[in-house]
């Protein structure tokens, strides 16, 4: 199978830290993968140089045969590259129903406002959020927040959805309902990758495994082996964890 | 469908008709007073399309209005009919407001309007340096129009009435658009609506041109209305602030905010400054270059309720 997504060599330096050092990374089409690495590990600095919110130093990224690292971030989306915000990005005085209406009508490809907003409509109801449409999006809770980004992403109709940390913030309640939601869009067939601090979202959800550390990509593979990885364990998970994953037989 | 289009867009118009009929035979002083409500609602609007529901605060307005002021003056010096010259006056701020985009839209919230100040400056200087064409600081006279149907006062009435009309209609029909989403997407997060898809150096470019379109062909009209003008009253910065100051009276963002904002602007201006000070338009310049540059969260934040919510803003503030 070709690549939908295609890193090579990508590096990105902010002043003297090297935040991303020669990643290279492949994603098939289809594919789930979870993106794991601790705080600073340059997690989010890859997803801001994917989506164009940030120009690699050096390093190629192709998506879907196009190369795309000096691409504006504007036609990245309409390419069908979507991603939402660990920090929420909504439109604040927007309605939540127009929030989404307007992800449909440019990145959506929507043939008019009208139309936008039915397929609008569609998203909210699948991400559970049609009793919040009327509100201002600046109304909602952080629960229902991280849930318009989702459904605004979901309007890009995008090939590659990057979800980072959808559930940081949340309670254990709303991180099930969140679970729901992100193994529903995963059924949908398009090609994730999810960022995450909770495993039990991980390992639910995907099947590969990339471990950032430090900006370098330090594993890759399958969830079982990268968590039993000695460098992974070492730089990551710790001690502790990998023998609670080994006795639990994962 | 195409009606329920088409029948507000008209209305304007039709407004617009009536109030010609009814204010064209009373007194010059009301006609005169009508004549400006009308450039000041069509500079409001205008105005409100890339400073209220774009979000870019523009104080290029005066620039605009200099521009088409002196294209008209010059193309009917060279014999251009008056509707050429005020033609030339729209399209040349257009063209201009396209040029000048990509220099500077691309600059954010109080960066943008700075740079958007410096315009009429280096346009002023310009004028004045270039006497062959302008007649420098001098001025220049501009040939009376040929009527046949109107007096003098009834046609710049019926042409400053048109371009407010116009202006509504105009703003009627990006509030229903696309660009209009595109634009409220830019006020209210830039980098979110870049991530969803919006074009948003197009739709800022946009934005800006039908913005300086409607102020080039006020100060083209301007301009023959008042048949004389220098470089130090087209280009005068209260050019830029008077609009800012009716669409924060009348509500940012809004589509008739800025119209309601003009008629309480003229009347605070006949009934309380005309007999003050000339400072007192310096001191309220000040208090606009300030309240855009400093009010927390930019102009965004008054957003269709203007001025009247300032005091919950700021205590709301950090
Ligand atoms: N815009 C930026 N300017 C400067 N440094 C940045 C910027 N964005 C991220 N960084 C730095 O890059 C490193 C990686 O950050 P980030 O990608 O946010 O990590 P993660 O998402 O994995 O927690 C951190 O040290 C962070 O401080
Ligand atoms: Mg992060």
């Amino acid at each position: 199978m070709t690549a939908l997504l295609e890193l090579k060599g990508v590096t990105k330096r902010f002043r003297g830290l090297e935040a991303l050092s020669d990643i290279n990374l492949s994603l098939k089409s289809g594919e789930i993968v979870g993106l794991i690495g601790p705080n600073g590990a340059g997690k989010t600095t890859l997803v801001n140089v994917i989506t164009g919110v940030h120009t690699a130093d050096a390093g190629s990224i192709t998506f879907n045969g196009a190369p795309i690292a000096h691409m504006r971030r504007d036609r990245i989306a309409r390419l069908g590259v979507a991603r939402t915000f660990q920090v929420v990005q909504p439109f604040p005085a927007m309605t939540v129903l127009e929030n989404v209406t307007a992800a449909a009508l440019f990145g959506g490809g929507a043939a008019s406002i009208a139309e936008a907003r039915d397929a609008a409509a569609h998203h909210l109801a699948f991400c559970g959020l049609t009793d919040q449409a009327g509100k201002p999006a600046a109304n909602l809770t952080l629960a229902g927040r991280k849930r318009l980004e989702l459904a605004k992403s979901l309007a890009l109709r995008p090939k590659l959805l990057m979800l980072d940390e959808v559930n940081a913030g949340l309670n254990p309640a709303e991180v099930d309902a969140a679970l729901e939601l992100i193994t529903r869009i995963a059924a949908q067939g398009a090609t994730i990758l999810l960022i995450e601090h909770l495993m039990k979202v991980v390992t639910r959800t995907a099947r590969r495994l990339v471990v950032l550390h430090h900006g370098k990509l330090i594993a890759d593979g399958p969830v079982a082996s990268v968590l039993s990885d000695e460098t992974v364990v070492e730089a990551y998970l710790g001690r502790r964890y990998a023998e609670r994953m080994a006795g639990a037989g994962i | 469908m195409m009606l329920r289009i088409a029948l507000p867009l008209a209305l304007p118009f039709a407004i617009v008709a009536v109030a010609f009929v009814l204010l064209s035979q009373t007194d010059a002083y009301i006609i005169r007073l009508a004549t400006t409500f009308g450039m000041y609602a069509a500079l409001a609007l205008a105005w409100n399309i890339i400073g209220g529901i774009a979000g870019y605060p523009s104080f290029a307005t005066a620039a605009f209005f200099g521009l088409g002021a002196y294209v008209t003056a010059v193309a009917q010096n060279l014999g251009a009919p008056l509707l050429v010259g005020v033609g030339l006056a729209g399209a040349g701020a257009a063209l201009f407001a396209g040029l000048l985009g990509s220099a500077i839209l691309h600059l954010r919230g109080k960066y943008f309007a700075i740079a958007s100040l410096v315009i009429a400056e280096v346009l002023r200087e310009l004028t004045n340096s270039w006497t062959s064409v302008t007649g420098g600081g001098m001025g220049i006279n501009l040939p009376l129009a040929k009527t046949t149907l109107l007096t003098q006062p009834q046609l710049y009435l019926a042409a400053m009435l048109f371009l407010a009309a116009a202006a509504t209609s105009a703003s009627m029909l990006i509030d229903r658009s696309r660009l209009g989403v595109a634009l409220r997407c830019i006020a209210q997060n830039e980098d979110a609506a870049q991530i969803i898809g919006v074009d948003t150096r197009m739709a800022k470019t946009w934005a800006f041109v039908i913005s300086s379109l409607f102020i080039g062909l006020v100060g083209g009209v301007y301009a023959s209305w008042v048949t004389y003008i220098d470089p130090t009253d087209v280009y005068d910065g209260a050019m830029s602030v008077k609009p800012i100051l009716m669409a924060l009276l009348g509500g940012v963002g809004s589509v008739f905010g800025p119209v309601l904002g003009a008629f309480a602007y003229l009347l605070l201006e006949e009934l309380l400054w005309r007999n003050l000070l000339e400072f007192h338009a310096g001191i309220l310049g000040l208090l606009v270059v300030l309240l855009v540059l400093f009010l927390p969260g930019g102009l965004s934040q008054i957003r269709g309720v203007g001025l009247v919510s300032l005091p919950k803003i700021w205590r709301r503030a950090p």
